[in-house]
């Protein structure tokens, strides 16, 4: 029996080194059961090192890490029956057909092979490749693939999921589709994983989402934390009536202590750094009588927050400059 | 069209309570890893080329082209000769594939999903070289049939034959694992094809294949008299045309103990680490 715990992933401290390059260099990770974790990080951050080392494809340099209790070294065999592993490049077999693979994937989870079929029938209805099940998985489209390799990974309802960047490649729809698989295995209890280079993806999925830049955990939050952490909020006001527009100016100005922007319809905006801004403002509008049209905060967008964590992204200073000069 | 965010969960199927740990399981394991080679061979028939047309383009150049001068004029009994020395040669020459394949396989990815899947890591490896058996009865008849055809003849009876089926498989199941290891070790398909050819081509004509070693240079006399190939062509010249088979049969299964318990350790140590 695993000890009882209540986070199914748990690391701490995962480091591996691929000749020179420092792959993993410290990285501590932690799911509570039934969770949606993101791992965000540029290319070459170490996602994929980290989910195969949890997933008992790779042993870790130094550190420990367990999945629903069991450590990936020591019982990795425990391991392997908690987990579904969806990898960052489809492992479907291109010379069996999309059902012979599932089956196969039943058969040595022990099923018997009628419960395989059964399994890999209703995996494939619900992935919409029913019509493909008999074709060679060889001849599906990318999207198709990425699916049927999605699907394997969860014929023996694991109760912990990791996907390797299961959208790269989908388009829009297809991508919306993988999301509603997502978030159906945590309405089953699943737990998951997942990682992907799409802020959105991690914003729209993940309760918790872990920031990774070469091999170290530079943050993690909550989405809403995050764009928090990375402050410069919006406080945007238009009031009903464009002759009261002085009046709010001023008010937030007092708010914020800083010059307000004038917003096209009339409004002001200015940036807000406590969270009493909103109460504040609210409070003085009423006081001065002014009849709201539009009050909005609008948080930084992961992208925002993303280059600002890893400084890969443009620099808003830098910017600034050029459209002034 | 459907997609799959109008489908509905999935109905819960048994998704049995992991079986007891049996000594079968391991083997039905293997044994639907097998499966799964051989539906891949069934579909890609142009793998078969090396336990069919291959040696039986052998045995014909052999036969035709050198059979008269190396058989001193008499060809037919130079193709009796020739017959269980091919079926060495092509039993080694066979073994190359199955280290490919998994090399293919690994590059691909394909193993990622297995070494996630709660089976014993040996599993797919046993699995492959079990499917090989397939193969290689393949080539023992094809090739014996061809060569009937043409002309050669067993002079002893079915239970020799049978006999000679088994040393065959039996030596083919152990001497395979060199490839395996091979598999493991090299880099690309292509590398593991051209790494195995370059150990295979020497065993296979420094032997007793072709021809009797009498005339060859003292060293590679020495040569090949400790091949393990000269030794399965032994066996199988004294079973199916008659005549001593004790030493040839105790050398072939010293070299099948060899084999297992040098190379299936190493090629699922090189398994365990690759990556
Ligand atoms: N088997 C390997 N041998 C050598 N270097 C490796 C190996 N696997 C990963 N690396 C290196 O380790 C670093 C982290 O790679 P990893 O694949 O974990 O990144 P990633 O975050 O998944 O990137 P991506 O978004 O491109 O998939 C990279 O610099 C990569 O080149
Ligand atoms: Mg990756």
């Amino acid at each position: 029996m695993p000890p009882t715990t209540d986070y199914a992933i748990e690391a701490e401290g995962l480091r591996k080194r691929f000749g020179t390059t420092q792959a993993l260099d410290g990285v501590d990770l932690r799911v509570g059961q039934g969770r949606v974790l993101g791992v965000l990080g540029p290319n070459g951050a170490g996602k994929t090192t980290a989910v195969r080392i949890l997933a008992t494809l790779l042993r870790p340099d130094a550190g420990s890490a367990r999945i629903g209790g069991f450590d990936v070294v020591r019982d990795a065999a425990s391991v392997r029956r908690t987990i579904g592993l969806t990898g960052q490049y489809a492992s479907v077999d291109e010379d069996l057909t999309g059902v012979q693979n599932l089956v196969l994937i039943g058969r040595l989870l022990d099923l018997s092979g009628r419960d395989a079929r059964r399994r890999a029938a209703e995996l494939l209805e619900w992935f919409d490749l029913a019509e493909a099940g008999g074709r060679r998985a060889g001849t599906y489209s990318g999207g198709m693939r990425r699916r049927l390799d999605l699907a394997a990974s969860l014929v023996g309802r694991p109760a912990v999921v990791f996907l390797d960047e299961p959208t790269t490649g989908l388009d829009p729809a297809k991508r919306e589709d993988m999301w509603t698989v997502v978030r159906s295995l945590v309405a089953e209890g699943s737990t998951v994983l997942l990682t992907t280079q799409y802020l959105e993806e991690a914003d729209q999925l993940a309760d918790e989402i872990t920031v990774i830049d070469h091999g170290r955990v530079i943050a993690h939050d909550t989405p809403l934390g995050l764009k928090r952490q990375a402050g410069n909020r919006t406080l945007s006001v238009t009031p009903a009536d464009p002759a009261q527009r002085a009046q709010v100016a001023e008010l937030l100005a007092a708010i914020s202590g800083e010059e307000p922007v004038a917003l096209p319809a009339g409004g002001s905006s200015v940036p807000v750094v406590d969270d009493e801004a909103v109460t504040a403002a609210v409070a003085g509008l009423a006081a001065r009588g002014v009849v709201v049209g539009e009050l909005s905060l609008h948080l930084p967008t992961l992208d925002e927050v993303f280059s600002a964590l890893t400084q890969t992204g443009p620099q808003p200073l830098a910017n600034d400059q050029e459209v002034a000069a | 069209m459907t997609t799959i965010a109008e489908r509905p969960a999935p109905t819960p199927v048994d998704v049995a309570a992991p079986a007891a740990a049996g000594p079968l399981r391991p083997l039905r394991h293997a044994l639907a890893l097998a499966g799964r080679s051989l539906v891949k061979t069934a579909r890609t028939p142009e793998a078969l080329i090396d336990v069919t047309i291959q040696p039986v383009i052998f045995l014909v150049l052999f036969t035709y082209i050198f059979g008269g001068a190396l058989g001193g004029g008499d060809r037919t009994s130079y193709l009796q000769y020739l017959v269980p020395g091919l079926l060495g040669q092509s039993i080694a020459l066979a073994g190359v594939s199955l280290g490919v394949n998994l090399n293919t396989d690994i590059s691909k990815g394909v193993f990622d999903r297995f070494r996630s899947l709660p089976i014993s890591r040996s599993a797919p490896l046993v699995g492959a070289v079990l499917a090989d058996v397939v193969r290689y009865l393949i080539l023992f008849c094809f090739l014996m049939g061809f060569a009937f055809l043409i002309g050669f003849r067993v002079q002893t009876g079915p239970v020799e034959l049978l006999a000679a089926l088994g040393v065959s498989m039996a030596f083919a199941l152990s001497f395979c694992w060199l490839s395996v290891l091979v598999g493991m070790l090299v880099r690309t398909p292509g590398a593991v094809q051209g790494f195995m050819f370059l150990l295979v081509l020497p065993l296979s004509f420094g032997s007793s294949v072709f021809v009797d070693s009498s005339t060859m240079p003292g060293w590679l006399q020495h040569f090949v008299e400790v091949n393990p190939i000269t030794h399965l062509v032994g066996v199988v010249r004294g079973l199916l045309l008659g005549g001593p088979v004790a030493s040839d049969l105790a050398w072939t299964g010293g070299w099948i103990a060899v084999f297992l318990a040098v190379f299936v350790p190493l090629a699922l140590r090189a398994y365990n680490r690759r990556a």
